[in-house]
């Protein structure tokens, strides 16, 4: 019997209950970790059928984010510009660069370029643009630093905790609306003038930014 | 008991390695493992359909519909054009020229009009470096002479190599535009003269 059972079988019990608890603390950090759009969403970047460049287009140009996606202030969805978007300089810019195949074979056609999403709320929840612009609610805080992606990268989790972050505290975040697509803004004062100047805002404007359920799911 | 732990230390390291870090870049669509939802058999703006023959979502309105409130009769204001077909001259009725649309005209001439035609409207656009032909500066006789009507209809239909922006700039959008195009060309007009007296000191003029 003493071979079957060794005397250090009697720490056993207390053995396995210990691996549990640091087993059990392993599952809640790794769920804590990868169980978010922290780590699922973000770093998305798929391959589009056009390699169009935003650093070029929206940093070196300088062109503004509403030249395409002109509907972004109109309507809750900010559109994916027209093919013929991209004639209007295409057809004398680069008219013939391969690259612009699909571009010129949709203007023609009028079948549109197959661009991937990459930014995509779940169906239930509604998300409008054009009253985010209106009160000062910049691309950038949303979509990141697109004037600096090559390829668009999903940069914010777009989680619903971090709607309510800003949703919680609007001053942090809302600055004049000329100033919504202007990427590398930041308030001249630092954090202390842009609480400031947001609260003043918030204030004017009587924001009051939903924070029930029915604000965003229907 | 050295051996499960040394195991579980391996898995551990064998799911990071698999899973990476937060944020990497990767060209997979994320991973939805509860779908709760999160995509309905509903249609949304510039989505496929697999209903329609032309594969979308979104619908042209069939032939001959004119929607609610779009009937635009007023051709002065929709088209540029007075009774008899020409061009009108000046701003129509149904818009008030003042300093908020002269604004509006601006925001809107940078957004749309700029990469081409420059901020002074001279032809020296960001696009001109990039190969883009000639582009007609607003300075010269030939565009200061056209009528107003004519300026709203370039940028409603278009004009030689410039395509429509009629999708982009709503009418009343483009008549703030045309505004602010004439104000840039009576700017490039200006003299000293034009100066008020409380204003020279800050130009350094006498």
């Amino acid at each position: 019997m003493s071979k079957l059972f060794p005397k250090s079988a009697n720490r056993l019990p207390l053995q396995i209950i210990v691996y549990l608890f640091v087993l059990g603390g392993i599952v809640t950090a790794a769920t804590t970790y990868y169980a978010t759009p922290k780590y699922t969403r973000v770093g998305y970047a798929p391959v589009q059928p056009v390699p169009f460049s935003h650093t070029l287009h929206a940093g070196n140009l300088g062109l503004d984010c509403r030249y395409c996606h002109s509907n972004v202030e109109k309507s809750g969805h900010s559109n994916i510009p027209t093919a013929q978007t991209c004639m209007n300089c295409h057809s004398a810019i680069k008219a013939n660069s391969p690259l612009l195949e699909p571009v010129r074979l949709s203007y023609e056609s009028g079948n549109p370029v197959p661009w991937v999403n990459v930014h995509v709320l779940p169906n239930y929840a509604y998300f409008n643009h054009s009253v985010h612009i209106a009160r000062g609610v910049s691309c950038v805080e949303c979509h990141g630093r697109i004037d600096q992606m090559d390829v668009v990268r999903h940069a914010k989790p777009l989680s619903m905790g971090f709607c309510l972050d800003c949703h919680r505290e609007p001053e942090k975040f809302i600055r004049s609306p000329e100033l919504v697509t202007k990427l590398d803004w930041q308030h001249p004062e630092g954090v202390k003038g842009q609480i400031e100047q947001g609260k003043k805002f918030v204030h004017d404007w009587n924001v009051k930014p939903p924070q029930s359920c029915s604000g965003c799911h229907r | 008991m050295r051996y499960v732990y040394l195991t579980t230390f391996f898995v551990v390291v064998l799911t990071v390695g698999v899973l990476g870090f937060r944020g990497c870049t990767a060209t997979k669509p994320p991973l939805e493992v509860f779908p709760d939802m999160d995509r309905q058999g509903k249609y949304r703006p510039q989505a496929e359909s697999a209903f329609f023959a032309d594969g979308r979502t979104d619908r042209p309105l069939p032939m001959g519909v004119v929607a609610r409130g779009d009937l635009r009769a007023d051709v002065a204001l929709y088209q540029g054009k007075g009774p008899a077909g020409e061009w009108v001259r000046g701003i129509p009725a149904a818009i008030t020229v003042d300093a908020r649309l002269l604004q509006r005209g601006k925001e809107r001439y940078t957004i749309y009009c700029a990469p081409c035609h420059g901020a002074l409207g001279d032809g020296n656009g960001i696009t001109k470096s990039y190969g883009m032909g000639a582009t007609p500066s607003y300075h010269d006789d030939r565009i200061r002479i056209q009528a107003e009507g004519e300026l709203f209809n370039t940028i409603t239909n278009g004009k030689a190599t410039m395509l429509p922006y009629a999708d982009k700039l709503e009418p009343s959008d483009r008549w703030a535009v045309v505004a602010y195009v004439r104000a840039l060309q009576r700017a490039r007009a200006g003299t000293v003269a034009d100066v008020p007296a409380s204003h020279k000191a800050e130009l350094g003029i006498k």
